[in-house]
Order: C-alpha cells, then sequence, then structure tokens
C-alpha cells in the first residue's frame, strides 16, 4: 500500500480536501489581509504587513499544491514550511510582544482567530507532501 | 443584517456542511441532497447581499465596518459556488467533502459577519 501511496498524485484522495482548505483559507487570509492593508495599516503596520505576506504565501501554496510537476512540489514543500514556521513563530511573538503582535491576523496567537487550522493544516500539508513526493517531471 | 435571517443562514450552513462531511467521508458521492444544501446556502447568501444593500437605506446600519463586512460577504458566495461547480466536476467522495467544508466555512464566516454588524462597534 505504501507504494501505491508514493506513486499516487498529490492532488488525489484526500488531498482534494487539503487543497479545498488551502484555498479557503488564502481567500481569507487574502480578503483580510486587503482590509487590514487599506483601513487600518497604521495601527499595526508590522502585524498587518506580516498578515499581507502571509496571505501571498498561502496563495502560492494552493496554487503549488495543485500544479504538477517536481518544482512545484519542491514550492509547496517551501510555502508550506514557511507558513509552519510564520504561524509559530508569529504565535509565541504574540504572546512575548503584544504590542507588536497582538492584532487580529492569521498567524496571531497561532492562528487562533481561525480555529487554529494555519497550524493544522501546515502540518497536514508537509505529511501528506512527503507521502505523495514528486520528485522527478511526470 | 438581520438577527433572526443571520441565524437561520448559519443554521442552514452548518447542517447542510456536517451533513455533506458525514456523507462525504462515507463514500457518497456528491447528491441531490448535498447539493441542494449547498444551493440554498448559495441563494441565501445573495438575499443576505441583498439585505445588506438595503440595510443601511432603511436605518439598518452595522455597528463595524461595512466595507469589511462586504469582503467576508462576497468572499463567502463564493465559497458554495466554487464548490458546487467542484462537485459538478469531479464527482467523489471528496468533492462531497468539499461541499461540506464550504459550507461549514461559510457559516464561520456568516458568525464572524454577525459580530461586525451587530456587536462589533459597540
Amino acid at each position: 500500500m505504501t507504494d501505491i501511496a508514493a506513486t499516487t498524485s498529490r492532488r488525489s484522495g484526500a488531498g482534494r480536501i487539503l487543497i479545498a482548505v488551502y484555498l479557503v483559507l488564502a481567500l481569507a487570509a487574502t480578503g483580510r489581509s486587503f482590509y487590514q492593508l487599506v483601513s487600518k495599516f497604521d495601527q499595526a503596520p508590522l502585524a498587518y504587513s506580516l498578515s499581507a505576506l502571509a496571505a501571498v504565501v498561502y496563495v502560492f501554496a494552493t496554487i503549488a499544491l495543485i500544479a504538477r510537476g517536481p518544482v512545484w512540489f519542491r514550492i509547496a514543500q517551501l510555502t508550506i514550511g514557511f507558513e509552519l514556521a510564520g504561524v509559530i513563530v508569529v504565535g509565541v511573538l504574540s504572546l512575548v510582544m503584544p504590542s507588536l503582535f497582538a492584532h487580529p491576523t492569521v498567524w496571531s496567537y497561532f492562528g487562533m482567530g481561525y480555529l487554529f487550522i494555519p497550524l493544522v493544516m501546515p502540518i497536514l500539508g508537509l505529511i501528506w507532501l512527503r507521502r505523495h513526493p514528486e520528485t522527478r517531471a511526470a | 443584517m438581520i438577527d433572526w435571517f443571520t441565524a437561520l443562514q448559519i443554521g442552514v450552513a452548518v447542517m447542510g456542511g456536517v451533513l455533506a462531511v458525514v456523507l462525504g467521508l462515507m463514500g457518497r458521492r456528491p447528491s441531490d441532497l448535498t447539493m441542494a444544501f449547498a444551493g440554498v446556502v448559495a441563494l441565501l447568501l445573495i438575499v443576505q447581499l441583498a439585505v445588506t444593500i438595503a440595510g443601511p437605506l432603511t436605518g439598518n446600519q452595522p455597528t463595524g465596518s461595512l466595507f469589511e463586512f462586504y469582503i467576508y460577504l462576497i468572499s463567502a458566495i463564493f465559497l458554495p459556488v466554487g464548490a458546487g461547480f467542484w462537485a459538478l466536476i469531479d464527482r467523489s467522495r471528496w468533492s462531497t467533502v468539499i461541499l461540506g467544508v464550504a459550507q461549514l466555512a461559510v457559516a464561520i464566516m456568516l458568525y464572524r459577519m454577525g459580530q461586525i454588524w451587530f456587536i462589533q462597534g459597540i
């Protein structure tokens, strides 16, 4: 079974759920970030700039999960890995430097404002990618 | 936004969402029932859009930012519509689950929209 799992596409089966949730997350992060940049940037420029960066990375991660080929596979690993690092770092920072980071962004408090989905999804995503490697051009 | 209508929308979305996720994980492909729920959720969101446009004209103002509200609402409309198209193209059990995920996401967004409209600015 593991051999079959290694050769099936990361876009099959449960991978589609991953893609769908990432789509929703990318949409949500982009929408909220857009609103924050336009309306409230001066309140927390660092946090909201980071939020905008996170939204862009989510969009790329979603595209990379869908697209074929080893290059996009690598991009998926890098973007999802970056997000996991980001949600952990900003999560910690929102606790120890609240004046800078305790504002409602997608990574604040480990993604608590998004039901911790930004924390759980990259972990699931990296596991999924590891089980469906695409290291040669299809 | 109208409080009972919001509650109704959230209820329908949660029902449709849970139903689709459960049926999808059980292996069912998208059916008339699961698609219908998503369709109703989308329809109710369109009605919500009309209610929102008419609201300020009839004295019903949000306590929070109308701009932020519209961002949520427009995004929310895309979700059941997108998931519906996905389910039409890819008729697998996973599309059923995705129909459910989209409706649950709409429920969460409606809840957030309710906060923006009724309690945020207070």
